[in-house]
């Protein structure tokens, strides 16, 4: 039994479900309880779909599970079948049914429908979401995928992208373009968007392009090794990893046509002055694999930052996030457990997170900026505009998204020199983020009320601020009041002080001076 | 009933051929309830012991309200459990006990079954009285079924409240209890009107505390705020206390139904309930009546969620002009929805359960001018050009008595509001 607060990946069938959800006429027969049918809502609010997930759950109750629970899966499978008239099914159980053991991939194959009926093995009680969208896609390609003539033209498949993936939609056009541009062809890009006989044309393609390696890697290896296609390792997130592909592009693909890449503003708009305050701000990355190493990368090489730390809640990851790590010299936290996260950011004191929403509210509640990076995915994430991660426009788009929660560089000045102007003081926060105080309520603005988690990472051994001291710090603006304070305390118990004055305060900033 | 109250329809629904339905259901289980159950009862933790897929339903329900730690988790079952290698009620003991070690706040625990925890057959109920041994005084353990097997959605708060009701003390006072989570804000306007109107002692379940006591007895009448709660009514007859019937107390006629009822019960002179009442019927009546304008001479079509069907379906018609085409609720209860059926008129389609796909095809060819349905349906159907309305937003909202009776038309005014004022259309 493990006790959990909120998770980062919802269970394997979830995977499934962004599979079937994404693709075109597959439609998924779902042995489980009623209730999680919640799971259409995630795909209808989060994501806006205009149409239910294809899916049918057997919806069983309590009185079914003694008589014949086998004979109603069997019934929605069937009236799936007549109502959706799908290519394929594919058939598979949630957690309550995992116990029951009718073995939906048995049942479905007795019927002898006309379709392919693909069964699902997904382990609720030992794996997770990403897993599920992994292993159903795999599924999907060893059953319906042959090898075929290759094109004639070079061509490749893009895999990975699913349903409520995080920018999954605008990074498919982004570097479908991309490859357009190469003179690549894309044969098939699945799951998102395709067919099931779509998928059984994957074979013709000549190479394949690996978006994203939590939902596509072990479809990608199984091509490899059957359909002789390789596959990208270089996931083009961020300028330097874009660059990094077209040249792994260009190996597997023998394309050697020019490339525009004057849509790149990010490289100068982070070599111009006005950038300059971002030099060594200290930020922590959490989020999954993927996307946290790709983040690492940006932040150091594409915006000058200091990573004080970074970690996945994908174990399947840990081992690249490991060794990342250990290339910044710093720990890797590997864990799906909010409330540790919340304690290492806490402990961590960065300037600025680069998470997932979950982060976003941690930072809310500590009082540091944050940008999202990484799914789980909120309908934040689903923006009206194109706003990809990937290529070029997604270099521009990080570039802006990360810069939006700081405080922009004359702005950090002008709050510095005008710190008790009772109108521009550092209480209303950014100018451009709305919510400003009214002018001349010179409250202070606090993290909302510490709950547990604060109070218990707070020993009793900290010394006492003297109201000199703590009138000094509230000059300090916000955005590093709370490092300041921290770094105090810290160094005044290092000290053995036990009262901190203004002296120590300045102490403390000398003591720590980079 | 006072002069100025409608007369009820030739015909209701009560006797109307119901329309049952056992296909595929597009509902929340009563884990849900935990989102609002939580934030009223402020000393208590809710302890789903569950899977993954019960702590992202939890996750998922709650949204955007993510609150720093809240007062609920879920003890996920894993693969040790499940085969037998660990012992389930030790796992249980040292799960809680890392948790109250955490939170010392907590008075109360509710461990939380969910269908997995149902399927395997882990006894809740053994726990619950162990675990009760081993923390009192300073916190009750109890237990209740929130699965998708056993409860849908609202069912959460029925099963959570029925309870409580077997450790309530007894007495022989004569006293009234009202049951049902309202918001704080409507629950006060509730006792100010009761205690205007000389109703009293009152108690309220859930109580805000444990420390707010309860007790029930024989000489014990209560009444329902809501419409969902059909196992602590029995619950609360065994005990020996007496229901007082009513259609529920939403709009304007069924705030003063209700309220009625109880004066009845209490004998409290004509008079004096109108005098008390006059003035916010007064204001309900004219809030619901600029609220409703767009809804009038309109056609709704519910879908089942929450049970609040019939009742809001009555408060519609009744009240805003509207057309019932059809009334789907997951359960129908006759001692708690029938004073409310026989005020509805005749007309619509009542169905109890589901069969999704098939009452979506119902639905399509109804063609209502709006849909009250779940968040899984609502934007496909948006799609489709039905204006809708998210049935879980009745739930989270206060609608409830005289002062939110304008707001409770306006809610569902506002999506053919929005519809009329949107000059492009959705490609
Ligand atoms: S339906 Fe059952 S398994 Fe699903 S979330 Fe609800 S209690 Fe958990
Ligand atoms: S509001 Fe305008 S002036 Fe202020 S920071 Fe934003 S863009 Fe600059």
């Amino acid at each position: 039994m493990k006790l959990t607060v909120w998770t980062y990946e919802g269970p394997p069938h979830v995977g499934a479900m962004r599979v079937a959800t994404g693709m075109k006429k597959l439609h998924y027969v779902l042995h489980a309880p009623q209730g999680d049918t919640y799971a259409d809502l995630l795909f209808t609010m989060i994501e806006r779909r205009d149409h239910r997930p294809p899916v049918t759950y057997t919806t069983f109750q309590a009185r079914d599970l003694g008589a014949d629970t086998a004979g109603l899966f069997k019934k929605a499978c069937q009236d799936a079948y007549d109502r959706f008239q799908p290519e394929a099914i594919i058939v598979g159980a949630s957690c309550t049914a995992e116990l029951i053991q009718d073995d939906p991939g048995g049942l479905a194959e007795t019927m002898g429908l006309p379709i392919p009926v693909i069964p699902l093995e997904l382990p609720s009680y030992q794996r997770k979401e990403n897993f599920g969208a992994d292993e159903t896609f795999f599924q999907l390609v060893k059953h319906l995928a042959k090898p075929q003539t290759k094109t004639e033209r070079v061509s490749c498949n893009i895999i990975g992208p699913t349903a409520l993936g995080f920018r999954h939609r605008d990074d498919v056009a982004e570097i479908t373009n991309l490859l357009f541009e190469l003179g690549i062809e894309v044969n098939v890009t699945a799951p998102m968007g395709a067919t099931p006989s779509d998928i059984a044309q994957m074979g013709k393609a000549h190479f394949n392009v690996l978006l994203y390696p939590e939902t596509g890697e072990t479809a990608a290896r199984y091509c490899e090794k059957e359909f002789d296609q390789p596959y990208t390792k270089i996931v083009p997130i961020g300028a330097g990893a874009t660059h990094d592909f077209i040249t792994e592009v260009r190996a597997l693909s023998g394309s050697t046509a020019s490339l525009d890449s004057q849509a790149l503003r990010q490289t100068w708009w982070s070599r111009s002055v006005d950038s300059t305050y971002l030099t060594g701000k200290r930020v922590f990355i959490f989020g999954d694999g993927t996307h946290v190493k790709a983040a690492a990368r940006i932040a150091r090489d594409e915006m000058g930052f200091e990573v004080a730390g970074l970690g996945c809640y994908n174990r399947e990851y840990a081992r690249d996030i490991r060794a990342i790590a250990k290339e910044f010299g710093v720990e890797a936290l590997i864990t799906d457990d909010y409330l540790l996260v919340e304690k290492t950011i806490e402990t961590l004191q960065p300037e600025m997170i680069l998470g997932t929403q979950m982060e976003r509210h941690i930072g809310k509640r500590l009082g540091i900026p944050c940008a999202v990076i990484s799914a789980p995915v909120h309908v934040q994430d689903f923006p009206a505009r194109y706003s990809p991660q990937m290529g070029f426009e997604g270099a521009n788009v990080i570039f802006d998204t990360w810069i939006h929660p700081l405080v922009m560089g004359l702005e950090e000045h002008l709050l510095h020199m005008f710190r008790e102007d009772f109108e521009f003081n550092d209480a209303a926060g950014p100018s451009h983020h709305g919510g400003h105080q009214p002018s001349g309520t010179a409250s202070v603005q606090v993290p909302a009320a510490p709950e547990q988690s604060l109070a218990l990472s707070t020993g009793g051994d900290v010394a006492i601020w003297l109201a000199e001291a703590e009138k000094e710090l509230k000059k300090i603006p916000f955005f590093v009041r709370g490092k300041a304070r921290r770094n105090t305390e810290t160094y005044a118990t290092s000290q053995g002080l036990s009262e901190i004055s203004v002296d120590t305060l300045y102490e403390a900033k000398a003591f720590y001076a980079r | 009933m006072t002069e100025h109250m409608p007369l009820p329809p030739a015909t209701g629904c009560r006797t109307a051929p119901v329309l049952k339905e056992r296909g595929q259901r597009e509902v929340f289980c009563g884990l849900t309830g935990i989102i609002w159950l939580h934030r009223k009862i402020q000393d208590a933790f809710f302890l789903v012991v569950g899977s993954r897929t019960c702590a992202h339903l939890l996750q998922s329900a709650a949204g955007v309200m993510i609150f720093a730690e809240p007062r609920f988790g879920t003890a996920i079952l894993e693969e040790a459990d499940l085969a037998g290698l660990k012992d389930a009620q030790a796992e249980l003991d040292r799960t809680v006990e890392e948790l109250l070690a955490r939170r010392p706040d907590i008075r109360q625990l509710f461990l939380v079954g969910s269908c997995p925890s149902e399927v395997i057959k882990l006894d809740l109920n053994r726990a619950a009285e162990r675990l009760t041994q081993t923390y009192a005084p300073r916190v009750r353990v109890l237990e209740y079924s929130g699965s998708g097997i056993e409860t849908t959605f609202t069912q959460g708060e029925d099963a959570c409240l029925a309870a409580m009701v077997p450790v309530l003390p007894s007495t022989d006072a004569r006293e009234l209890i009202v049951i049902g989570a309202l918001p704080d804000v409507v629950e006060d306007q509730m006792v100010a009107l009761l205690t205007d109107l000389g109703i009293g002692p009152l108690r309220i379940l859930p109580a805000r505390t444990i420390d707010d006591e309860i007790a029930v007895g024989p000489n014990t009448v209560f009444a329902l705020t809501q419409p969902f709660l059909g196992d602590t009514h029995a619950a609360l007859i065994r005990r020996g206390a007496r229901h007082i019937a009513a259609p529920f107390p939403f709009g304007e006629e069924g705030t003063t139904a209700w309220l009625s009822a109880i004066t009845e019960e209490f004998n409290i002179p004509r008079a004096l309930f109108d005098r008390v009442t006059e003035a916010p019927r007064r204001r309900a009546r004219q809030a619901i009546s600029q609220a409703a304008v767009p809804l009038n001479d309109k056609s709704v079509f519910f879908f089942p969620d929450s049970q609040l069907e019939i009742p809001l379906a009555r408060f519609l018609t009744r009240e805003c002009g509207m057309t019932a085409l059809e009334v789907g609720s997951p359960y129908i209860h006759d001692a708690l929805h029938g004073p409310d059926l026989d005020l509805l008129p005749a007309g619509p389609q009542i169905s109890e359960g589901q069969d999704v796909d098939l009452q979506l095809d119902r639905c399509r060819a109804a063609h209502p001018d709006l849909t009250v349905c779940g968040l899984g349906l609502a934007n496909p159907l948006e799609a489709d050009g039905f204006a809708t309305k998210w049935a879980i937003e009745l739930v989270f909202t206060p609608v409830h008595f005289y002062e939110q009776a304008g707001d409770l038309a306006a809610l569902f005014a506002r999506p053919l509001r929005r519809k009329s004022l949107l000059k492009v259309a959705a490609e």
